[in-house]
């Protein structure tokens, strides 16, 4: 059986653009549809009795009613506002790349109940006191899995040995992990220290409790996630753009603090 | 295959309706009904229309001290003695001056930022008009500057990286308060209106 014409389900909004005089068209993912695109009319009016509700970041409870091109919005209501993102900016910059990437990731109206729940789970981090550039760390390992794209962190991927606890390397084309000999000679392969590899295993297994308590080194932190990123950047063959806002803040950051 | 609706027309019309389908909010159908009508109406007024086009591109520019959109350098707002010149109230776009002025309730100067930043939409703070303003506040005497991008979640990061800059330039940095729409519902605002409608609660008046 197909959609019904009118449905509710519950959405988090990932992105919006401006359409004609007053509209917008909202990229949400839905608990129950995956990722669609939903016109909101009228919400650009200070008057709209829904734009309040259909901020980027929102997580609410959407009425679609099916029409000729995409979803339009007949009502809404907030269920959280995840309102201590919105007034951080460190925070906000953080989450708009959760959202960014969940959108590149997602495939249009196939459910993603789990990754859903992720991006639930990791706006809600975000609040709070865990270090929000790790939180995003393990977000990008648990997107990956979810999307089929789990990097091999156990064995190298040339010869098949597991991985010692020495230097080895991080291939983004070959999906994980190379043996020194393997890695050497293999083009855009980059070196990976053993606490680097211990760290990316980590992320690849651990809950959000356990990185709460996670305290790394400013050099490793980097590391891990240049790795992360060449991997990401390689997989969606694009470069994710609100990354670059955030390694924006965290430059002014640096300098204000020097 | 379809034939492309605009191959029937002659070459002439179907440029125009090219042209007018580049517009934003024109869509293949407006651009056609838009051109007929044009067609149909007097040389005079065709004429006008098009001097009024190559007008606005010839001589508008950017008011060189708030960015806004002007024919004299400084705009008159910038150039006039009856404004206040310690505030200055930053706005996304030109438009948004036109509401502020309707309005009659401010009397300082203006700064335009040409847009807002938009993280996902890879539009950070380096293209909008922020060195502009920066240089502004070095050079003048300004005590205080106003916030008046759009209460939507651009508007207030825009904000919010905006007050980081210039918070350690001296002049105290305002927003402008957010809270229910005259002629709205309560029972339909959602919660951060509400809170920040009772944050910036003000005694009442009678």
């Amino acid at each position: 059986m197909g959609t019904p014409r009118i449905y509710k389900t519950e959405a988090i909004v990932l992105r919006q653009r401006k359409m004609g005089e007053a509209d917008r068209v909202l990229t949400l993912h839905t608990l129950t549809h995956g990722k669609l695109d939903a016109k909101a009319k009228g919400v650009r009016k200070t008057t709209s009795r829904m734009s309040g509700h259909l901020q980027p970041l929102n997580r609410c409870m959407v009425q679609l009613v099916q029409g000729r091109t995409m979803e339009i919005i007949a009502g809404c209501e907030t269920l959280e506002s995840f309102q201590p993102l919105r007034e951080d900016l460190d925070r906000l910059s953080r989450a708009l790349y959760a959202a960014e990437l969940a959108d590149r990731f997602l495939a249009e109206r196939v459910e993603a109940v789990a990754t859903y729940r992720l991006l639930q789970e990791t706006l809600r981090h975000l609040q709070g006191d865990a270090d929000v550039d790790l939180v995003l760390r393990r977000y990008e390992m648990k997107l990956l899995e979810h999307a089929g794209f789990r990097p091999e962190l156990d064995r190298c991927l040339g010869c098949e040995v597991p991985m010692g606890p020495q230097r080895n390397f991080f291939s983004p084309m070959a999906g994980g992990t190379l043996c020194p000999s393997c890695g050497a000679g293999t083009a855009g392969s980059r070196m990976l220290s053993a606490d680097g590899l211990k760290v990316l295993r980590l992320l690849q297994r651990a809950s959000y409790k356990e990185i709460e308590r996670l305290n790394i080194p400013p050099a490793l932190a980097q590391e891990v996630e240049r790795h992360q990123r060449s991997y990401i950047a390689c997989v969606l063959e694009r470069d994710v753009n609100a990354a670059a806002f955030v390694e924006r803040l965290r430059r002014e950051q640096q300098r204000l603090e020097i | 295959m379809n034939e492309h609706p605009t191959t029937a027309a002659a070459a002439p019309v179907a440029r125009l309706i090219e042209e007018f389908h580049k517009l934003p909010g024109v869509g293949p159908k407006s651009a056609q009904r838009l051109t007929y009508y044009l067609l149909r109406m007097p040389a005079a007024e065709a004429r006008a229309l098009a001097e009024a086009i190559l007008e606005v591109k010839e001589r508008i520019t950017f008011c060189s001290a708030c960015q806004n959109v002007t024919d004299v350098n400084p705009c008159r707002i910038c150039a006039s003695d009856r404004r206040d010149r310690t505030m200055i109230c930053v706005v996304e776009e030109p438009l948004d001056i036109l509401a502020l002025e309707r309005s009659g309730s401010y009397q300082g100067l203006y700064h335009v930022l040409h847009g807002v930043i938009s993280p996902m939409d890879g539009i950070g703070p380096e293209e909008l008009k922020i060195e502009e303003l920066l240089s502004r506040l070095r050079s003048e005497e300004v005590q205080e500057v106003i916030l008046a991008t759009n209460p939507n979640l651009e508007g207030e990061a825009t904000a919010m990286y905006l007050t980081r800059l210039l918070r350690p330039l001296g002049p105290k940095v305002t927003r402008l308060a957010s809270g229910l729409p005259v002629g709205g519902d309560l029972e339909y605002a959602d919660d951060v209106t509400l809170s920040r409608a009772l944050e910036g609660r003000q005694e009442a008046q009678g």
